[in-house]
């Protein structure tokens, strides 16, 4: 009996290490093997989960429709997303939905190199959906909480120069793929959800100011 | 409690129906070997529940456990091997029916640590078991198919009940995440009426029965993802009401509006995908069939995290 694929998880990262990241790989030879990236704190991605707020929707296409869409994390990094006519739920989102709204997103990361040899990143969506401001807020400290994880895993194997030599098959892709200081990231969390304690206190400041 | 106390509890509890001790003086008893004779424990163990014995005219081998017997007597959570003899105290929960000649009984054994499937042959000839009475059963195999455990009763299988209740432990799971994705086969779907066959149908086909009349019902295979683990979901007609707020007669109408009973899948995605949530039920296969949902509305606390991320 042939086994059952085992479904890749949806790492949580914020906008800010995700566009950072441009080294994708494979782990087999077989032509659908999955394609990973590799987040710069040391983590291969398939597939990634995604609360923010959309921004801005476009049809970019040219003969067909190919929806883009921005959505905005609270760093006020963006992902951006295409949809086509091989995404058709999530093309028919991009079409309807009224910026700005709170959107979850589940989708593969997507790669391409520009005429200047620089690598973006981008989501393909599986599936927009709209949702709520508390959602979104679950989504940031998640967000954080993995983040951390991965910080403290890349520290924990580098060494705190940096320099140690790391086991983890994709901390030690990360060193040498790139070179971006993970503390970068540990400030993203840092702002993130700072940023929801200054919205949770000026609603207070305000309430308070009201009486 | 004391190692001596542990002891004496457990030595008194085996014979608290054949003698009138108690649990102070079977303690007493271990008390004087161990601190005044210095006799390892194990050691005096052994020689209060022969004094024991000789009182209450027993063998050793009808001693429930612990005191002999050779077997290991385990509780339910523990079995984790295949092909292992031991002993087990457990409630028949539920019996089957059983799908062979060569099966007597068939059913569901649990205890405080949950439950395990029970097979006993025809050719064992063993007396029943009745569904509810709890059984002291010495000399079972345990078995694996699947990674799901199992024990069957064999010929020198010992039967004993037990008159006592046990109050049987859930099996169940909980997981929590996001529903990253709502798979093919939810929504309103279309099953065999043919009795004992719940097959979805395809195309208006059963796989075993043919072209039939469909029966409607409503299900969702979900995805729930936390970031680490992804957990497959099942939620039953009623789990799936309490989850999309839409009932069968709803879902049956708007597919009757739309001629399709697709839209009744759709409309539950936009419902319910990219939400968070907590299920709690028991694992069947790859799945979590849904018992409990719980919607995870409110933001969580970011200090506890921010605390975290500032000292690193």
């Amino acid at each position: 009996m042939a086994t059952t694929p085992t479904r890749e998880v949806a790492r949580r990262v914020f906008a800010g290490e995700f566009n950072d990241a441009s080294y994708t790989f494979k782990e087999s030879d077989d032509e659908r093997a999955p394609v990973y990236l590799l987040l710069p704190t040391g983590e291969r991605a398939n597939r990634i989960f995604v609360v923010g707020t959309l921004m801005e929707t476009e049809d970019v296409g040219d003969d067909s429709e190919y929806w883009q869409g921005q959505v905005i994390d609270p760093n006020g990094d963006r992902f951006y997303m295409y949809a086509g006519q091989y995404q058709p739920d999530a093309a028919s989102m991009l079409r309807e939905l009224e910026p700005p709204a709170y959107v979850s997103v589940v989708g593969k990361p997507r790669t391409y190199e520009t005429d200047e040899g620089d690598v973006n990143v981008s989501i393909r969506p599986e599936s927009i959906t709209e949702v709520d401001a508390a959602t979104r807020d679950r989504w940031v400290v998640e967000t954080a909480e993995r983040t951390l994880e991965r910080i403290r895993r890349f520290q924990a194997e580098t060494g705190d120069d940096g320099d140690g030599a790391a086991v983890d098959e994709y901390v030690a892709m990360a060193t040498e793929q790139y070179d971006l200081p993970v503390e970068n990231y540990r400030r993203q969390v840092v702002e993130a959800l700072e940023s929801l304690e200054t919205e949770g206190v000026e609603g207070e400041a305000e309430a308070e100011a009201g009486d | 409690m004391t190692d001596l106390r542990t002891q004496a509890t457990e030595i008194h509890e085996q014979f608290e129906d054949q003698l009138d001790v108690s649990v102070e003086d079977v303690e007493e008893r271990l008390d004087t070997l161990v601190n005044e004779y210095k006799v390892p424990l194990s050691e005096a163990r052994r020689s209060v529940v022969n004094t024991y014995l000789d009182e209450a005219g027993m063998d050793r081998d009808q001693l429930g456990g612990g005191g002999g017997g050779g077997n290991e007597q385990v509780q339910v959570a523990d079995v984790d091997a295949p092909e292992e003899w031991v002993d087990i105290t457990g409630k028949v929960v539920e019996l089957w029916e059983a799908t062979s000649d060569a099966v007597a009984q068939v059913g569901l054994l649990g205890d405080e640590t949950g439950t395990i499937k029970f097979t006993k042959w025809s050719k064992s000839d063993l007396p029943a078991l009745e569904e509810g009475t709890v059984y002291h059963l010495r000399n079972v195999v345990t078995d694996e198919y699947q990674g799901r455990f199992s024990v069957k009763l064999n010929r020198t299988t010992v039967i004993e009940e037990v008159d006592e209740d046990i109050e049987v432990g859930s099996d169940d799971v909980t997981v929590e995440g996001a529903l990253v994705d709502i798979q093919s086969g939810s929504g309103l779907i279309n099953r065999c009426p043919e009795d004992d066959c719940t097959r979805v149908l395809q195309n208006g086909r059963c796989s075993e029965h043919g072209e039939v009349e469909g029966e409607f019902d409503l299900r969702i295979k979900g995805v729930l993802d936390d970031g680490e683990d992804v957990h497959e979901v099942l939620f039953d007609r009623e789990a799936t009401e309490n989850l999309t707020g839409i009932t069968l007669e709803e879902a049956k109408e708007m597919a009757m509006d739309a001629l399709d009973t697709s839209v009744v899948a759709d409309e539950m995605r936009a419902d319910v995908l990219g939400r968070y949530y907590r299920v709690t039920g028991p694992t069947f296969g790859r799945y979590v069939l849904v018992d409990d949902l719980e919607t995870l509305s409110e933001p969580a606390d970011p200090e506890a995290v921010l605390i975290k991320a500032r000292s690193i």
